[in-house]
């Protein structure tokens, strides 16, 4: 992928630089594989860490690299374009990081963040439950506050790094009222009582755990709380704003891997004596993707900039979220249609694009959510 | 302990590479400038190292203005200064001329050992190690598979055709590495940051004690006379098997000593 960035600082070509040279060396030569035989690329995580990437838009004292969103997010993207478990795994870090960074105590962030940022760790984020997804304030997990810290009990569904993160962004009910009732916990992975089921057999991003994560009287510290108690759901969509971003640039990436396998493709396939993308049926198809890609691009860029200038992002974000995954599910498709047969096999990347953007409208909340919180912002 | 890392930017191999017609020397703005990737592995030694004894890192690159980004890939990957060999007078010399330029600089910045890559992608003379062993009047100890240093000494494994030799030597001295030796670091994004603050010394012909005489194109030993376009790639040869394909495949990788 070489797409032309306008970026906010001169530092940020370097990463830019670096993010490219690590895509093209050690995440992109080995998704496929990883992919067919749904291997957790762990190393590639630890990798990244080094290069200084699991923490990007965190303060410096902490060990983060202090880094806008608007330049975080397009790393993201060009992770996803190599790999979309690689892109997304990032994404989902961020997140599970963002509660202690924007709500710890100082004594909590100058604890945990630098082990958290610091690119040994890798974190998963717990609010789903088997009957609680959209309506994410139904939740029922519990954590009951005793003498000497939180007692929890409950099950966790659809967890990202499940099984394989070494922390735990936790959910959980400390009393009944309803989304008041909810608290946000920091939970090692070590934390006897917490357990993980086998991971779920997914359609697309095999590579990538997604599993069950079981709380069987698992005790917490009361240092393990962040924020105050009660505070837990508006921290979880304070995170989920920033979270729908990050998937927002993962369905940009893989729209742009896709449109250049099919481009490519296009260009080198001939057909009645002519290329591919010298028929106008077929380059209109290609001009529309890149298009609507752009216009993707775009979208979330706005977000990004919206929040890095500290202003309210979300409903752009429910919006780049949504557009772009939309746009990532037609343009993946329609790379696969471009390929013809050999779109449809495992030979080509583009087969392996469509599966992964259909997830893309699920996570971080349904499409049907951001048009729920769009539409909310409009009635308001 | 002091260690300088010789670095080389050399074209891009994924590119194609050209001469110059005039003066028939590397066409650097044919092709993107890297980093010549055996110097990585130089670095990376260097760094390992410098981390298991302590001392300094000095990056010593000769090369126009352009090649200070090699300087840069070193610092960020941790190196801790450097110094930049760059003037006029040094265009198209040879691996004699190269050698007494570096030698000079070498002596100015001090050195308990010299780490520089075997070989490089470009003019891949593989030379320069023994030259500037001989210059500098100490021990040469090239092809290196493992390198470990002791007190006031240096041991390594020397790549052989039929393994490796075990080769001993006092320092200061000059070792050159093969890839095998190491695997090298990305650079952090911390250390590209980082790298803008090194200290950077731009050394030219006088600076650096280096005789204008033994330098630059004119002064060369070696000329290139002519130079001519690899020819594109001639049709294989198509064996039948006909019973007895496995000996003709044998004899055709004989007769290209491939075994």
């Amino acid at each position: 992928m070489s797409v032309e960035r306008v970026l906010p600082r001169p530092e940020a070509h370097d990463l830019m630089d670096l993010v490219r040279d690590l895509v093209g060396k050690e995440v992109a030569p080995r998704a496929s594989a990883d992919e067919s035989a749904g291997r957790f690329p762990r190393e590639v995580f630890t990798t990244l860490g080094r290069a200084g990437l699991l923490g990007l838009p965190y303060p410096e004292e902490h060990g983060g690299a202090a880094q806008p969103y608007e330049v975080y997010l397009q790393v993201i993207e060009e992770l996803a374009a190599g790999w979309l478990a690689v892109g997304l795994g990032l994404s989902v870090h961020t997140l599970s990081c963002f509660p202690v960074a924007a709500y710890g105590s100082a004594a909590q962030r100058a604890e945990l963040l630098p082990d958290m940022l610091g690119g040994e760790l890798l974190g998963a984020y717990c609010l789903s439950e088997p009957h609680s997804g959209s309506d994410a304030a139904a939740l029922t997990t519990r954590a009951v506050r005793g003498e000497d810290g939180y007692t929890v009990d409950g099950v966790k569904a659809w967890i990202t790094h499940g099984g394989v993160a070494d922390f735990y962004t936790l959910m959980a009910r400390t009393s009944d009222d309803g989304a008041r009732g909810i608290s946000c916990f920091h939970v090692p992975a070590a934390t006897p009582g917490l357990s993980s089921a086998a991971p779920e057999k997914k359609m697309g991003m095999r590579s990538s755990p997604t599993a069950q994560v079981r709380f069987d009287g698992a005790r917490l510290a009361p240092e393990a709380l962040l924020g105050a108690e009660g505070e837990g759901f508006r921290i979880a969509m304070a995170a989920l704003d920033g979270g729908r971003l990050g998937i927002a640039a993962c369905a940009v990436g893989v729209a742009q891997a896709a449109l250049d396998a099919a481009t490519a493709y296009a260009k080198e396939r001939r057909q009645f004596g002519s290329r591919l993308v010298d028929f106008q049926g077929l380059s209109f198809l290609l001009a529309d993707m890149a298009t609507q890609l752009a216009a993707a691009r775009a979208l979330y860029l706005d977000a990004a900039r919206a929040r890095d200038a500290g202003r309210p992002y979300g409903t752009q974000a429910a919006m780049a979220k949504l557009f772009a995954t939309d746009m990532c599910m037609k343009v993946t498709t329609d790379a696969v249609q471009v390929l013809g047969g050999y779109g449809y096999v495992e030979d080509f990347p583009v087969e392996r694009y469509m599966r992964e953007a259909k997830v893309l409208q699920i996570v971080e909340g349904t499409n049907q959510v951001q048009r729920l919180v769009i539409g909310r912002a409009l009635a308001r | 302990m002091n260690i300088v890392v010789c670095v080389k930017q050399v074209p891009d191999t994924a590119t194609e590479r050209k001469l110059r017609s005039d003066d028939k020397t590397l066409d650097r703005d044919a092709a993107d400038g890297v980093i010549n990737e055996l110097c990585e592995y130089a670095v990376e030694e260097a760094l390992l190292l410098k981390e298991a004894h302590g001392g300094e890192v000095t990056v010593l690159t000769m090369g126009p203005d352009k090649a200070s980004d090699t300087i840069r890939k070193a610092l960020a990957m941790g190196a801790d200064k450097a110094v930049h060999l760059v003037d006029d007078a040094l265009h198209g010399s040879d691996a004699l001329g190269t050698s007494h330029a570096m030698a000079q600089a070498l002596k100015k910045i001090g050195f308990d050992l010299v780490i520089l890559g075997s070989e490089s992608t470009d003019a891949r003379t593989g030379v320069l190690a023994a030259m500037l062993a001989e210059r500098l009047g100490v021990p040469q100890l090239t092809f290196a598979k493992k390198v470990e240093v002791g007190k006031g000494t240096i041991t390594v494994q020397r790549v052989t055709d039929y393994g490796y030799d075990k080769v001993e030597a006092s320092l200061p001295a000059v070792v050159s590495v093969v890839e095998k030796i190491n695997e090298p670091r990305y650079p952090s994004f911390k250390g590209i940051m980082a790298a803008k603050k090194k200290p950077v010394e731009k050394l030219g012909v006088a600076d650096a004690g280096i005789d204008a005489s033994q330098v630059g194109l004119a002064n060369s030993w070696s000329e290139v006379v002519d130079f001519a376009a690899a020819p594109p790639r001639a049709a294989g040869t198509i064996v039948k098997d006909e019973g007895d394909g496995g000996a003709k495949a044998a004899e055709f990788l004989a007769s290209k000593k491939f075994v």
